[in-house]
């Protein structure tokens, strides 16, 4: 993979109507690898805490006995998180919208997870 | 477990920045090894130990940085299997400090630990206090001091 093709994954996310920005973020250290950000969103912040969240979310599924995740999101008032792991450990967010079509941004990040795995 | 501390003023910023990165041990100190502040350690020599190294360590890539005629660096990770150490400068009113932080990463990540280094030199800052005149140290009061210092770490 080189920046060019995570530039081009997070380009089709934030394609999507309603998507405010995308990331790729390494699962276990949270940190940015490759963003596409509206001004006004913090990066590394939503980075380190969504990769924190999701190492939690990731354990309780395994104690729960379903296996890993593949997609999980987190609706609020003003706007929502979705998130794929991707296989090589890389997570793929995208920040929204409230009234995102979320089935439409799910297929984009399965797909940019497909292309950085 | 509590943050111990020299300097009464850095308690705060150390204990919310221990609570919110989910630091495992955490050094606040001069670049010299004097240590303001400590969370997790439980014996003198450890404490000790840690300053002494990670003063070493700050010096060293100082002294790197100015060969490279770079300004210094401003941080440094290095991650073993089970653990992290994270070790920045910071300026504030006090002067200039270093932050040594052990986290677990099971428990914590690069990320938290970088993200809410951000808050702490934010908090640092506004709680210090200016920097005055530099006390002279003695000889003869410099082993008492030390001793004190220690006593007050380790809450004995």
């Amino acid at each position: 993979m080189t920046a060019a093709s995570f530039e081009q994954a997070l380009d089709q996310v934030t394609r999507v109507p309603g998507v405010r920005g995308a990331m790729l973020v390494t699962g276990d250290d949270g940190l940015v690898v490759a963003e596409h950000l509206m001004e006004g969103i913090r990066g590394p912040a939503v980075a380190a805490l969504a990769a924190s969240l999701a190492t939690r979310l990731r354990r309780a599924m395994q104690a729960a006995g379903t296996g890993s995740g593949q997609f999980w999101q987190l609706l609020c008032e003003q706007g929502g998180l979705m998130v794929v792991p991707g296989k090589s450990g890389i997570l793929v967010v995208a920040i929204t919208a409230p009234d995102v079509n979320a089935g439409l941004v799910r297929l984009e990040l399965l797909r940019a997870a497909e292309g950085v795995a | 477990m509590t943050v111990r501390a020299v300097e009464s003023w850095t308690l705060q910023p150390l204990n919310g920045y221990v609570h919110e990165a989910g630091a495992r041990l955490v050094l606040l100190m001069t670049p010299a090894g004097q240590v303001l502040a400590q969370f997790g350690f439980t014996r003198a020599v450890d404490v000790m130990a840690a300053a002494a190294l990670g003063a070493a360590i700050m010096a060293s890539t100082t002294e790197l940085a100015r060969q490279l005629g770079q300004p210094p660096f401003a941080a440094l990770n290095h991650q073993g299997q089970r653990h992290g150490i994270f070790l920045s400068g910071l300026t504030t009113g006090r002067g200039p400090l270093v932050v040594l932080a052990v986290y677990d990463l099971d428990v914590s990540s690069l990320g938290l630990v970088q993200l809410f280094f951000e808050q702490l030199v934010t908090d640092l800052r506004a709680a210090s206090p200016r920097e005055g005149v530099p006390k002279q140290v003695l000889a003869a009061d410099f082993e008492r001091e030390l001793n004190e210092s220690l006593s007050t770490l380790f809450g004995r």
